[in-house]
């Protein structure tokens, strides 16, 4: 298969979200009322979006919690609970006025106290959320519906992390919820947004259930990601947990569910043969594959064995073995999202061709011993396990020789934390993804972190790319951003921090008489309705 | 007998006792950590740490057990890593449909087990009982998973006959309750019903030699009244001892059925927990089951006495 351009693969992605699209996104006369039933990705254990990054947690709070500011289809930011907000001259105070009318779901009028006690808590367990508090002097409440964030130094993107889409979002919460330490989970479940959570229906492991929120006031704009009018059509969503994706799919075509959030892509073109199924791609932006080397230990403490990993790379070998339907993977040159605003090439020239016989000089160089390289092969998940075999034969072709160890994703998580040598538990070589919201900017991407213990696991320390992080979130100019975004590129891939091996798109799947489906990382349900 | 029955409640406990502290130390010796999956990915040292210290893990391991114990004790299971909803209560929401599917399927195992393991024995060598033998192997053979598929392609998804996946409690209505459970019981009923038929059979025929069936028939009695009254009778020994070693195979099985159908069981609930190394409940829920399988075995002994006065404890 030839390699396609990120043009080619856009005028392709673009093609197939018109054809698949158009049913969901259009705007119909919504008929009020019903229950939506919907599988999710994963099973719902972990009711508190601060004190867990779950993708899963995120989606559910979307349901009951609001924010202060979203994200768009086009990724700007805009207001949601705020009705408006000044900035002063010197760029050092933020003022946050809220809406009309916002009420949580146990009838209490939303204050400004309760934002401020949200921000807070969010901003000590967030990575966007802890750079903003190292840069922040004061949040506080002003009167009931007014609060202010006062700088204690520069920080260019105040809302860009007050709007961040992805986890943790700074979901709001009453005060006295908030105010519960940002280490222990929350006991009560009590948010302002359009559903609520009916916690006698949770069932781990089985199903959730959502109700509307009588009093929510939406916005008057436009519906567009997680911003503008959530108008609510359906009395209930009942998220339920399928753990095979065949009786899930059958359960689709049966109709006894309604939307099955992210379907195996070989499950797609089955779905897409059944004329009461369409298929839509609500996250265009997709997701990241990583190969992430340990800094810790030989042979990858050394930067040039670290560069044969980028010498070897070829993303299509890997996207191909993962994710196998072309239509749905592309190369990226980028640490960057390559849909979002800090996509690159900087320094990525040897990214984006392999070449074998420059990682064999590398690894030579490097002083290579012939010890195992040990690569972690986790088996539960198919696209890693592919990855972890595709990278076995890259590094062995360049010269290392390889030992893989198998093990369940929830031994992997306990795995990558060891600090210890390869040989006594340890790992040299692991594969993980990341959602593109999760690495579209220097502030929220841990891959480019270099804070040797502080960092993600594999601990890279690169005190040059600390300093490029703290320009880039000092920095109020989007050319400047986009500037420093460039040399964290740079840095991040001659240091090899870790190697990105494409990106892809994951499909929704719903029967036709389900409208509305909003663009977004996470699924939305505000705006949709049942036939 | 009471004062046996009794014994054997009391010897419950130890026996309980010494399955919660291997499950602890088997659970604690298997790589995987809760306090990492719940950090995520975004976790520091520090903050595994400090989940580590918040969940009682960094405790020696003795005292980790004492704790555990001490709680049980009081009749306190814990409380879920992740959900933070008490053992109990997860185990209350699964366990009327582990126990539903279990019954319902142990039903259809012995209502066409039995019958059909005593006619093949009734009618030895003859087409019936080949074919009643070719049923048993294959019963044997087929995987759980792939029997589960095919029946839930033929009557849900062909003859929309039947609902594809989920569980309907019996307060909702007797006919979503039954429709749900027809298929996942008879998946996994098949291969108990293929043991009991067998071992019915094998019991049955070594009945059917004996004198005192030969006198029956020389009596005139019927050829069912001998069969039912006489000969299962007398072979119903081991035939009672299967039925009570499938209800604790058929709990077992009930993880796979519970998957494919999507059914909110004990068995789901345990193998979610162990993926995740959710401690208390998997903790919770093995001590649960061994005790209602200790209670079983009980009550397959208490059956010996009553089908065979000579039977004394």
């Amino acid at each position: 298969m030839s390699p396609m351009s990120r043009r080619q693969f856009l005028a392709a992605a673009t093609g197939s979200v018109a054809a698949t699209a158009l049913p969901a996104s259009s705007v119909h006369a919504q008929k009020g009322g019903g229950t939506l039933r919907f599988v999710a990705q994963a099973d719902l254990k972990i009711l508190d979006p601060v004190w867990t990054t779950a993708y899963i947690t995120r989606n559910h709070a979307y349901l009951v919690y609001d924010t202060l500011f979203g994200t768009d289809e086009k990724l700007q930011v805009k207001p949601q609970m705020v009705d408006k907000h000044t900035v002063s001259r010197d760029g050092m105070k933020y003022t946050f006025t809220l809406r009309d009318g916002l009420k949580w779901h146990d009838g209490q009028p939303v204050v400004a106290e309760d934002c401020a006690e949200s921000l807070k808590r969010w901003m000590k367990k967030d990575r966007f959320g802890r750079l903003l508090a190292a840069h922040t002097a004061k949040v506080a409440p002003v009167d009931r519906k007014t609060f202010t964030l006062e700088l204690g130094e520069r920080f260019g993107p105040v809302l860009e992390a007050i709007g961040k889409p992805s986890s943790n979002v700074p979901f709001m919460m009453p005060a006295r919820i908030a105010s519960t330490s940002a280490d222990e989970q929350i006991k009560e479940i009590v948010g302002s947004g359009p559903f609520r959570f009916v916690k006698d229906e949770w069932q781990p492991g089985n199903q959730v259930v959502y109700v509307k929120h009588a009093d929510y006031v939406p916005r008057n704009e436009a519906p567009s990601g997680s911003t503008g009018g959530k108008k609510v059509h359906l009395d209930k969503v009942v998220w339920r947990y399928i753990p095979d994706p065949a009786t899930a799919a059958a359960a689709l075509a049966a109709g006894e569910v309604d939307w099955w959030e992210i379907p195996p892509i070989d499950f797609v073109p089955k779905i897409e043969q059944n004329a009461t199924l369409a298929t839509f791609l609500p996250d265009p932006l997709g997701t990241q594959g990583w190969l992430r080397p340990n800094h810790l230990h030989p042979p990858f403490n050394n930067k040039k064995a670290r560069q044969a990993l980028v010498a070897m790379m070829d993303q299509n070998l890997y996207l191909q073995a993962g994710i196998g339907q072309a239509k749905y993977y592309r190369t990226c040159d980028s640490v960057f999202a390559c849909n979002g605003p800090y996509a690159t090439k900087a320094g990525a020239e040897g990214l984006a061709k392999q070449d074998l016989q420059k990682a064999r000089q590398l690894v030579k160089e490097s002083g290579y011993d012939g010890r195992p390289v040990t690569v972690v092969h986790v088996t539960d998940i198919s696209f890693l396990s592919a990855a972890a075999l595709v990278t076995r034969e890259l590094l062995q072709s360049a010269g290392f020789t390889v030992e893989l160890k198998a093990m369940d994703w929830s031994t992997n998580l306990a795995t990558r934390a060891r600090k210890d040598p390869p040989d006594k538990g340890g790992w040299n070589v692991l594969h993980t993804w990341w959602m593109a919201a999760d690495v579209i900017n220097p502030a929220v991407h841990f891959g480019v972190s270099g804070a040797g213990s502080g960092a993600w696991f594999g601990w890279p320390e690169i005190p040059q790319l600390e300093k490029l992080i703290t320009e880039w979130v000092r920095a109020t100019d989007q050319a400047r951003r986009k500037q420093i975004a460039d040399e964290v590129q740079r840095v991040a891939l001659d240091e090899v921090a870790y190697v990105p091996w494409g990106e892809w798109v994951a499909p929704t799947a719903f029967r036709k008489n389900v409208q509305g489906i909003p663009k977004f990382i996470a699924p939305l349900f505000w705006n949709v309705s049942v036939a | 007998m009471f004062p046996e029955i009794a014994r054997r409640l009391l010897a419950t406990i130890p026996v309980m006792g010494v399955v919660a502290i291997a499950v602890f130390a088997l659970l604690h010796a298997t790589p995987g950590d809760p306090a990492v999956i719940i950090a995520g990915d975004y976790a520091t040292g520090e903050d595994i740490a400090r989940i580590r210290a918040k969940l009682g893990l960094d405790q020696p391991f003795l005292t980790q057990v004492g704790l555990w114990l001490g709680r049980i004790v009081r009749g306190d299971l814990g409380t879920s890593i992740f959900s933070g909803l008490p053992v109990t209560t997860l185990i209350g929401q699964r366990v009327g449909t582990t126990a539903w599917l279990t019954l319902f399927a142990m039903l259809i195992s012995v209502g066409i087990g039995v019958p059909v393991g005593v006619l093949a024995a009734w009618r030895k060598g003859s087409w019936l009982d080949r074919l009643v033998m070719v049923f048993a192997v294959s019963g044997f053979s087929m995987p759980t998973f792939w029997l589960g598929f095919i029946l839930v392609y033929v009557f849900a998804i062909t003859m929309s006959w039947l609902p594809v996946q989920g569980y309907s409690p019996i307060t909702a209505g007797f006919w979503p309750f039954l429709s749900h459970l027809i298929l996942p019981a008879l998946t996994l009923s098949v291969v108990y019903m293929a043991l009991i038929a067998r071992m019915t059979r094998a019991s049955m025929l070594g009945v059917l030699n004996e004198d005192y069936i030969r006198t029956a028939f020389a009596k005139g009695v019927a050829p069912r009244g001998v069969l039912i009254r006489h000969a299962l009778k007398n072979a119903s020994l081991p035939v009672v001892t299967i039925i009570g070693i499938g209800f604790a195979l058929l709990i077992g099985g009930a993880v796979v059925t519970e998957s494919v159908f999507a059914l909110p069981g004990l068995g789901r609930l345990t193998v979610d927990a162990i993926i995740r190394r959710d401690y208390p409940v998997i903790q919770g829920v093995i001590l649960i089951v061994s005790g209602v399988y200790v209670l079983l075995n009980l009550v397959i002994d208490v059956l010996y006495v009553v089908l065979d006065p000579r039977i004394r404890y």
